[in-house]
């Protein structure tokens, strides 16, 4: 694949740029800041009055968090009963191990069932392994059906969230771009206006497309089902009138038994958009003769999950429902939105989610991407420890820059070092400070405060000042009042 | 009763008028203080920025100045958090037997200041007069870490003459983050200027906090910006007294 051209929103952590980059180009954006923040606070004052109601909320969440788990720790066993049993019931799976793979699978398929074309339900893991640019090189036109996918396939706007993907663009916008790209001149901005100009742009579109793709929020090993759960049920139809029907999940998405989706479905809506239940759940089980898709197929993705399996602190990161309360919960990304984060990921969740799916040689600025207030882990209904794999990862990157020449004289790493040794000695430590109270003198105004500061400082000076350093340290006017009393 | 003050290494360099109000609140509470003259930093900075190794030392160092210390009073919540989420996973990692158990014997004996004065003194009302707006500023590891719940505003709902101020939006973070307010500098800012805008809605003279980290953020924005308020750690508001009011322990 070629990087793509400067400018354009790059949610490929290959060619995307480092998080503070990519936040400038969204904080310089006051229209899509309001469009965020607006929209966050919508979701979070519906949720909170939801979670409220439930007065079982931190049961649910602790009966959440063990069964995935356990789901985790058994994960193999699971599969292979999953596989089992969507086989019998006359769906295919198949295994693939990388992004590349996945998506020579699904081409392969589509070329099978003689397609030029195919309509989707929303997956943010197709966006994971860049499947429609792939399937469009390859002369397969793809549709989205998610209403918030059509206004950015037709937009050419990338997704900056992974429940509301567009959550970024406002009623005017929608309006804008349906009007350009549907032809319809005189289309008003009433929501049942546009959701009427959708309607019928998508009609068309089930009714002529006999392939579909879609995700899955869950996979059930007891019965070799598919869960998908919706609003507005464009993957019903999905799921009724094509032929064909290709459903690309991560293997971490499994649950044990049918029972367990009780637990599950409680906690997602709610997380996810303040609803008691989402308006669609489908649950679709191989192939029923007559009714719906004839041919199935199930495309499993390894890519980099396995890997994650293997870890102890990051394992937790493969709970994940998707539910994107993490998300709305974030002071960073009310602030920079998802396109800052340079993946279909954006962020807490995508801040560990997606280093560790590039195997930490992309994303490093990720981990930093956080002020680690907590605010995710409070919110995640299967409780993981967001700050704690922040942490981790944080590590990992420094183990990797640490050595490096170029970041000896990096003034994080060098002040870091040398922080370090002062704190190991308290004369070391007191010495320094009686020195800095010094320096610092040359950068103090009269008024008693700095307003610039050169190199690193500089990044704290740009929007505050910093009160000039005390004349004599805690310390100091302990010991002078100790040696006063005797 | 005794208490070792930890006073944490930017309390100590940065704001030691925080510290003179604790010995002076906590000393007037009967407090018999003590200082250990070897204490430098918790590791906090060392380990949020990804340096395991060089937390992993400083906290060992904390944990063998401390091990034999009857109670240790930190005003710092961030710091405390630090101890108490932290530690345990650096000694299990880095660690050896003998510092895992000094750790688990001191760690119950590792108090925030609120925590130490509703808890272990058991009093809410401290005696104090602070006749001011005040706003209070929750910190993230207070409200989320150490779970402080309703503590600070039952220390300030004794403070006479102070009218609290409800801030909107209260448990939302205000951007400071450590080395991710200079790491992620423009997004700090952005999340700043949200939450000084909340702040400053309230009309307070005074945001009061238990960090004075988040403080020292606040603060550097409201000064370059003449906001008119002032930014003052709950430990000064709760040693100032009518004979002996803020500016004389400043």
């Amino acid at each position: 694949m070629t990087q793509p051209a400067p400018n354009h929103v790059v949610l490929d952590p290959r060619f995307a740029p480092p998080f503070p980059e990519g936040a400038l180009n969204v904080l310089r954006n006051p229209q899509l800041r309001k469009n965020v923040a607006h929209a966050i606070d919508v979701i979070q004052s519906k949720r909170g009055k939801l979670v409220a109601e439930k007065t079982d909320w931190q049961e649910l969440r602790t009966a959440a968090s063990a069964l995935r788990a356990h789901v985790l720790e058994n994960l193999d066993t699971y599969l292979e009963e999953f596989e089992a049993r969507c086989t019998a019931a006359g769906g295919q799976v198949h295994w693939a191990a990388d992004a590349r793979q996945a998506r020579q699978i699904i081409l392969g398929l589509l070329r099978q069932e003689g397609a030029r074309e195919v309509i989707k339900i929303k997956t943010m893991t197709s966006g994971e392994i860049q499947l429609n640019p792939f399937l469009e090189a390859h002369g397969i036109k793809t549709y989205e059906t998610d209403l918030a996918e059509i206004i950015l396939q037709l937009g050419d706007e990338e997704p900056s969230h992974i429940v509301v993907p567009a959550l970024h663009v406002n009623r005017a916008q929608v309006r804008e771009i349906f009007a350009r790209r549907m032809g319809l001149e005189h289309l008003s901005d009433d929501p049942q206006a546009l959701t009427a100009a959708a309607r019928t742009y998508l009609r068309q579109k089930f009714l002529t497309i006999p392939t579909a793709i879609s995700g899955a929020n869950f996979l059930v090993a007891e019965t070799g089902a598919v869960a998908v759960v919706e609003s507005e049920g464009n993957g019903r139809m999905c799921l009724t009138l094509p032929r064909a029907m290709i459903t690309l999940a991560g293997i971490e998405k499994v649950l044990p038994r049918f029972d367990d989706l009780e637990v599950m479905l409680q906690l997602l809506a709610r997380s996810a958009t303040g609803e008691r239940m989402n308006p669609y759940t489908s649950l679709w089980t191989g192939i029923t003769p007559g009714d719906g898709p004839q041919r199935f197929h199930v495309v499993l993705l390894d890519n980099g999950r396995s890997a994650m399996l293997r870890r102890p602190v990051e394992r937790q990161t493969l709970k994940c429902i998707r539910c994107a309360a993490c998300m709305n919960a974030c002071p960073v990304y009310r602030q920079t939105g998802g396109h800052a984060y340079g993946s279909v990921y954006p962020g807490p969740i995508g801040a560990i989610l997606t280093p560790q799916l590039m195997h930490l040689h992309h994303a490093q600025t990720l981990p930093y991407a956080s002020s680690l207030c907590g605010a995710c882990y409070e919110v995640c209904p299967v409780k993981i420890n967001i700050p704690q794999v922040l942490l981790e990862l944080r590590s990992q990157v420094t183990n990797q820059e640490r050595h490096q020449v170029a970041r000896f004289l990096d003034p994080m790493y060098l002040g870091l070092r040398v922080a370090n040794l002062l704190f190991a000695r308290a004369w070391r430590f007191h010495l320094a400070q009686r020195l800095g109270r010094i320096g610092i003198r040359l950068f103090t105004r009269k008024d008693g405060w700095i307003h610039s500061l050169p190199g690193i400082g500089g990044k704290w000076t740009q929007t505050r000042d910093l009160r000039g350093f005390p004349r004599q340290t805690f310390h100091e006017w302990w010991a002078a009042r100790d040696k006063e009393a005797k | 009763m005794r208490a070792s003050l930890f006073i944490t290494c930017y309390n100590d360099t940065l704001y030691p008028e925080t510290g003179r109000a604790v010995v002076a609140l906590l000393e007037r509470l009967g407090v018999e203080l003590d200082f250990h003259p070897k204490q430098t930093c918790c590791g906090q900075m060392h380990a949020n920025t990804g340096f395991r190794g060089e937390a992993y030392s400083q906290a060992k160092r904390f944990v063998q100045l401390y091990r034999d210390t009857e109670t240790v009073v930190v005003p710092s919540s961030s710091c405390v958090a630090m101890i108490r989420d932290q530690y345990p996973g650096l000694f299990e990692e880095l660690g050896n037997e003998t510092l895992r158990s000094d750790f688990k014997a001191l760690l119950p004996r590792v108090f925030e200041l609120s925590e130490f004065l509703i808890d272990q003194l058991g009093i809410d009302d401290v005696g104090a007069y602070f006749p001011h707006r005040v706003v209070y500023h929750a910190s993230c590891h207070g409200v989320r870490a150490l779970h402080l719940g309703d503590r600070p505003y039952r220390l300030l709902a004794k403070v006479r003459g102070l009218d609290l101020a409800t801030l909107p939006n209260v448990e939302r973070c205000c951007g400071f983050g450590g080395t991710f307010s200079v790491k992620n500098a423009e997004v700090s800012s952005a999340m700043m200027a949200a939450k000084l805008q909340d702040v400053v809605s309230t009309g307070a003279e005074y945001c009061t906090a238990l960090d004075n980290s988040c403080l020292m953020h606040l603060g550097g924005a409201m000064h370059r910006q003449y906001a008119a308020m002032k930014t003052i750690h709950l430990a000064q508001i709760l040693a100032a007294t009518e004979s002996c009011p803020v500016e004389a322990l400043a």
